[in-house]
């Protein structure tokens, strides 16, 4: 049998003295989509955190692509799309600058050739921004913003996209522009592990859904019906979407 | 040029320029990452460096290099492991710098306060041959530390969860970012002084990002305002008697404030061009929303 992706199991960790991770079991498989989904502080960016080695497991075991977390190097392999509203630093930068970084996993101190410099294009293209190459990040809005720190993490060509909260402060436009680019990664074969708020537009992308609670995994199998916040207990569901039939007509340039 | 026949002018110029070049080099990846006061407080430890140089009369250049490279490495990480009480354990490193040079340079015999003067406020004129080969080796590690790796620097000033995903060495480069801005401070501590240097790493760099929107013009553009800043504020002081530290960091205030009184119409300008594109965009949505 072909070794899982990422294998987690029996996780637990901690921030501070406050166990965040309460034991939780992980498999993913190639070319999945899981989606990881849970209530604020139930666990789930701690959970990729802890994968992508920025959070210390304090118990249990971790293996990427086979290999044991403590020795595996081949980061060139995993795009990371970390938590964050802003791809903004201190000091102003163009969007091709910041996707470049994407390319560091390949290149990491060598030169930057042809092939790089064509990637970071490619990859701007996929989340229709290939227009905003020479633009300074801070012209953009969160929706951008968000596109172009999934752009960086395609740079580098992973075979593994982890994405925290992709979704989070994203307009519609720039969502379904996402999901059409996350589509074109699992069909040239990507495996995908992203923590959603809710399943959204991604939702027929989505092979598997697993939900935590509380640092503990309570649901791991097809999307539930109501899925992300609306399949959590206590979450009282009014509708906010319109009458379907009150959407404006899309044309597919954008959708 | 008469002001070129003197050697101590050779000498100052030469220090001047590279001290134009390498303090905003690096200070625009401490600028980046949001610590533009780090220069300030590795200064504040450069002095206890000096006053061990002093007490032990050897080069103060390269005792003050080794004890900044210390500080700036204990400053590192204080800011990566201890993040509860991390600002009051830099206060203690920079008022017991202080503190610490104070006491050494008056402990020893050649010490004095008019010395101590000369390398808090800067003291162009008496650089001297072993200054200068030490200013010149330690500005040609910092120029190929922060022009070499800018990609990797960048990476990691830019995001820094994001660049140890990547693999990068990203301890090791924050190290350098460090150790590099430590002999910066170094290089720059006989041109504009120990209270000054900081204010050489952030203004070029806030002055240049003002106008630009890449990192690579920022840079170009911040090393070319502190050169400019640099010579012409030394051949200030050659001319007028006025002092060298206290003219760069003046001249470097005016070009920030002209570039900010530019920034507002080129800003305007910028808006205009991008709200015409998004004129399209929105008549192409209303067409969507008629159909």
């Amino acid at each position: 049998m072909e070794q899982p992706v990422i294998s987690l199991r029996s996780a637990t960790a901690s921030l501070g003295s406050r166990p965040v991770l309460r034991g939780i079991d992980l498999t993913v498989r190639r070319g999945e989509v899981v989606a990881l989904l849970g209530a604020n502080g139930s666990g789930k960016s701690t959970a990729v955190r802890a994968i992508v080695g920025q959070v210390p497991l304090t118990g249990g075991e971790l293996e990427l692509f086979g290999v044991p977390r403590r020795r595996f190097r081949q980061w060139a392999r995993v795009g990371y799309v970390p938590q964050r509203t802003t791809a903004a630093g201190g000091v102003p930068a163009t969007v091709r600058e910041v996707v470049s970084a994407g390319r560091l996993a390949r290149t990491r101190l060598g030169p930057v050739r042809k092939a790089d410099r064509e990637a970071v294009v490619r990859a701007l293209d996929l989340v229709g921004m290939a227009d905003r190459l020479k633009d300074s990040v801070n012209a953009l809005s969160g929706g951008q913003h968000q596109r172009v720190l999934i752009a960086r993490a395609l740079a580098g060509e992973p075979e593994l996209l982890i994405m925290d909260e992709p979704m989070a402060g994203v307009d519609l436009a720039s969502q379904e522009v996402l999901a059409k680019a996350l589509r074109a990664q699992v069909d040239r074969g990507a495996t995908v592990l992203l923590v959603l708020h809710e399943l959204g537009p991604l939702e027929p992308l989505i092979d598997r859904a697993v939900v935590l609670r509380d640092g503990c995994v309570v649901h791991d199998g097809p999307p539930p019906e109501a899925v992300g916040q609306h399949a959590l207990p206590g979450h009282d569901h009014v509708h906010p979407h319109a009458d379907p039939a009150a959407e404006p007509t899309r044309t597919g340039l954008l959708s | 040029m008469d002001i070129l026949d003197a050697a101590f002018m050779q000498r100052a110029l030469l220090a001047a320029l590279l001290v134009g070049i390498t303090a905003p080099a690096i200070g625009i990846y401490l600028v980046q990452r949001h610590q533009a006061l780090m220069g300030d407080g590795i200064g504040h430890v450069a002095l206890t460096g000096v006053g061990l140089g002093f007490l032990l009369n050897t080069s103060p250049v390269w005792v003050a290099a080794a004890v900044c490279v210390g500080g700036a490495v204990a400053m590192e990480l204080i800011r990566s492991y201890g993040k509860a009480r991390g600002d009051i354990a830099l206060a203690m490193l920079f008022y017991g710098g202080m503190a610490g040079g104070v006491m050494l340079i008056n402990l020893s015999s050649s010490g004095s306060n008019a010395n101590l003067v000369s390398y808090l406020f800067g003291s162009l004129t008496t650089v001297s041959r072993q200054d200068i080969v030490a200013i010149c080796l330690l500005a040609a590690f910092v120029i190929a530390a922060t022009l070499g790796l800018r990609r990797q620097l960048f990476a990691i000033c830019q995001d820094e969860e994001f660049a140890r995903v990547t693999g990068l060495p990203v301890r090791l480069l924050n190290l350098l970012v460090a150790i590099t801005a430590a002999l910066t401070v170094t290089v720059a501590m006989r041109v504009v002084g120990l209270l000054l240097v900081s204010a050489l790493m952030v203004i070029p760099v806030a002055a240049s990002q003002q106008i630009s929107r890449s990192f690579a013009t920022t840079l170009a553009l911040s090393v070319t305002i502190g050169v400019l800043v640099t010579l012409s504020g030394t051949a200030t002081s050659y001319y007028v008697d006025v002092p060298p530290g206290a003219t760069i960091v003046l001249l470097a205030i005016g070009v920030f404030m002209v570039l900010t009184a530019l920034a507002a119409p080129l800003a305007r300008k910028r808006a205009r061009s991008t709200a015409d594109q998004e004129r399209c965009t929105l008549a192409d949505t209303a067409d969507e929303v008629e159909v």
